[in-house]
């Protein structure tokens, strides 16, 4: 399962034998996320964001396990339960705006993780599984993520709601029965809140669970890094522990201080005014938009505006956007290059970050009104997203002709080495892990 | 197969958006309100910025503009008057003005329905029993709870400052106030239901600051800023502790880092 190389765990006491041979729970962390797990030595910065969403989600159980203590699933009082929170909760401020924000950085970092593997083509050979599982993860947060929006019943969450569930209308015939099956009648109520309370609540050990998956698939090959080059032997990898769990305590201690710095001085920047005001069925707001992290899949949604080829715009906008998710898993058979990393792949990469500008777009085009010029842009860049992945990728895959690969990670470690300090030629073998003191 | 499913899929997709794109747009008439519609005004407090504190006159102040003023038409649902201790009123001060309100309750004897003098654990008495009666009262328009309006709306303070000072302005020629509404560009509409609230003079300060209209302005959007964010300053001062915290770890982890690392090439 692991390299050949890879430390073996040793009981060192008598009690640690004794569990071993009854639980080895000891064993699988050491393998997992200890000593015994081997990593490409020259894993960068990027290669951080898959711890920090673990515990990105770890905060959002913690914090929402506490929420749901205080909380209270009712039209009737679900806004004022929140706000009962916000004031007179010992700390209830401090969780909610941990639970609310830490939503929106568990987005950011997740897709940060999403562009660092299109980057470094983590979704290839021998990596689908561990890739396709992701795509059920973003999956499963955005639907958690939207009914967690609802819960509070402002307007926002109301309209919202309003907004996504009328999605399934858009399908013909049985689109309708749909629509009123999800939300428990005409229009979401009180049968909506309890269900989507309800989903929340148990959605994210749902996450929990693939995201157990996804570790497990990934720590068969083990991670890309960012040559691409598949690992050849021990001088090419240091242990997890204490490498990388040095490297990823940095990180974290970099990300919580961006996390308190929103979370304490600017909580409601990320958030939308609206969802301060209660729900009210009979006001509809001057825009509805969604959270900002599914802004782009918003705009996709809004890009198609003309009925053709027999389908109506709204179903042709739905099509899409599920699309635009869905046509991930297909990214390792649309994209035949042998090369994984982008560092090697020059023309691939010039599209790489074409499509990092067009998500931005889409974006920005998302939380402004359906007006010109940004319906215009919006299609603009919808084109873009849709081409990169299904017409420009496999073409270029095919034509491409990538630059030389360093013959293996050590290779590539020595050479950086070289060109930071030329005077100091390593001595053979430094390359090679010392263990730490 | 799959490269193939997904060109034509990708080349259906292009089309139907180029297509989308390439319709003619009706030139969108330009919006008579959206011309007139004017950014809020800047202000600034004590408690402005990252690290500063209420003042607390000012909120006292502010709250003296919203008992007498606002509170005819608007409530503050979230608000307790034991709340009142956070201003700076000592605890009989809010007793004092809680015994002032009635509020409705239940006999213990006859269990009939009566009316007693409020209490610091009581909510802020609302002015209307309903919403019915606060529109029957409002020429039809809904005075909305004030104790959340500075995060309902955008720029909340600048916001709600503006709105309080800008009636007064003459609409363009040709520009029809309806009746009952009153020519405010800070608004949404323009056209807002809300009568000018604040007049020169219209209240007496205990501290003897002069009741400006902008001095009321600024006081009540102080105090509803609290009354939105009771928590601003305890959230600001556990933000400041948090921070020191973490970038003295972030420093350690930095170091421990660095020694782990020490001479290992990556
Ligand atoms: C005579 C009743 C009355 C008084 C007194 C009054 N208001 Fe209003 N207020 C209203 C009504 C009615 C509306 C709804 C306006 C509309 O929707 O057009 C309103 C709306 C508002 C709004 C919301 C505007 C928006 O963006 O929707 C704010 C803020 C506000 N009032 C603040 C105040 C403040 C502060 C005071 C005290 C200085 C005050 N009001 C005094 C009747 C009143
Ligand atoms: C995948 C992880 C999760 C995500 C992305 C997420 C997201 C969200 C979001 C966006 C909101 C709305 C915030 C607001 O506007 O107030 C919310 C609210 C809420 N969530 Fe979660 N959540 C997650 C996990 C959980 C868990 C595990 C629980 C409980 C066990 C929970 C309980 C609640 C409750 C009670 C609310 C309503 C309170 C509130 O609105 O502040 N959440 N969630």
């Amino acid at each position: 399962m692991s390299f050949p190389w890879a430390e073996q765990y040793e009981p060192k006491s008598p009690l640690m034998k004794w569990i071993d041979s009854r639980l080895p729970l000891p064993r699988l962390v050491f393998n997992a996320v200890g000593a015994g797990y081997p990593v490409p030595r020259n894993i960068n910065i990027w290669y951080n964001f898959g711890v920090l969403a673990g515990v990105a989600l770890m905060i959002q159980i913690i914090t929402g396990i506490v929420l749901a203590m205080h909380y209270s699933a009712h039209v009737s009082t679900a806004f004022n339960s929140i706000e009962h929170i916000m004031r007179d909760v010992n700390s209830g401020w401090l969780i909610r705006y941990l639970h609310m924000n830490g939503a929106s950085f568990f987005f950011i970092v997740v897709y940060i993780h999403i562009f660092r593997g299109l980057y470094y083509g983590s979704y290839k050979a021998p990596r689908e599984v561990v890739w396709m599982l992701g795509v059920v993860i973003l999956l499963l947060m955005m639907a958690t993520a939207f009914m967690g929006y609802v819960l509070p019943w402002g307007q926002m969450s109301f309209w919202g709601a309003q907004v996504i569930t009328s999605l399934f209308s858009a399908i013909p015939l049985v689109g309708e029965p749909i629509r009123q099956w999800l939300v428990g009648g005409f229009a979401p109520d009180n049968a909506t809140i309890t269900r989507f309370f309800s989903l929340h609540y148990i959605l994210p050990f749902v996450i929990l669970g693939v995201v157990i998956l996804k570790i497990w698939a990934l720590h068969i090959p083990g991670s890309t890094n960012p040559t691409g080059v598949d690992v050849k032997g021990p001088q090419d990898t240091l242990p997890f522990h204490p490498y990388f769990t040095a490297k990823d305590f940095v990180s974290l201690c970099i990300y919580l201080l961006a996390f308190a710095t929103v979370t304490f001085f600017l909580p409601n920047a990320l958030g939308h005014p609206d969802n301060y005001i209660p729900a009210n069925p009979l006001s509809t707001p001057a825009h509805i938009v969604p959270e900002w992290y599914l802004l782009p899949f918003y705009a996709i949604l809004r890009a198609f505006t003309v009925d053709l080829l027999f389908i109506e715009a709204k179903l042709w906008g739905v099509i899409a956007m599920f699309s635009s998710i869905l046509l991930l898993l297909f990214l390792p058979w649309l994209d035949t290059s042998k090369v994984r990393s982008n560092a090697y792949r020059p023309l691939y990469r010039t599209f790489f970050w074409i499509l990092v500008v067009d998500v931005l777009v889409l974006g920005y085009v998302g939380a402004m009104p359906a007006e010109e010029p940004y319906v215009r842009i919006g299609q603009i860049a919808t084109m873009y997203y849709f081409a990169h992945f299904l017409i420009i990728l496999p073409i270029v895959s095919a034509i491409e002709k990538p630059l030389p690969l360093p013959n293996s990670i050590a290779e590539a470690v020595l050479a950086k080495a070289q060109k930071l300090a030329p005077q100091a030629t390593p001595a053979p073998g430094s390359a090679v892990a010392q263990p730490a003191e | 197969m799959v490269r193939l499913i997904g060109m034509a899929i990708g080349a259906i997709f292009v089309f139907v958006l180029a297509w989308a794109a390439l319709v003619p747009r009706e030139a969108a008439a330009p919006d008579p309100v959206k011309l007139l519609h004017k950014e809020p005004r800047e202000v600034s407090f004590a408690h402005s910025g990252p690290f500063g504190t209420f003042d607390r006159a000012q909120l006292q102040r502010g709250f003296a503009v919203y008992k007498q003023v606002c509170s005819a038409c608007h409530g503050l649902y979230h608000i307790h008057f034991r709340n009142l201790e956070d201003i700076g009123f000592s605890e009989a001060e809010v007793k004092a003005i809680a015994a002032e309100y009635e509020v409705p309750a239940i006999d213990p004897n006859t269990g009939e329905a009566i009316t007693r003098p409020a209490i610091p654990s009581d909510k802020w008495p609302r002015p209307f029993p309903n919403e019915t009666a606060a529109r029957a009262a409002n020429n039809n328009a809904y005075p909305p709870d004030l104790s959340l309006i500075i995060k309902a709306r955008k720029n909340g303070e600048a916001y709600v400052y503006s709105l309080l000072t800008g009636y007064g302005e003459e609409p363009p020629a040709g520009f029809e106030v309806p009746d009952g509404l009153n020519y405010n560009p800070y608004f949404h509409s323009v056209n807002i239901a809300m009568a000018q609230p604040l007049m020169v003079d219209q209240i007496e300060y205990a501290d003897g600051t002069k009741a400006t209209v902008d001095q009321m302005a600024k006081d009540v959007t102080a105090f509803l800023r609290w009354a939105a964010e009771p928590e601003l300053e305890r959230r600001r001062q556990a933000g400041i502790a948090t921070l020191i915290f973490l970038a003295i770890l972030t420093v350690l982890a930095w170091l421990s880092y660095r020694r782990v690392w020490a001479g290992v090439q990556h």
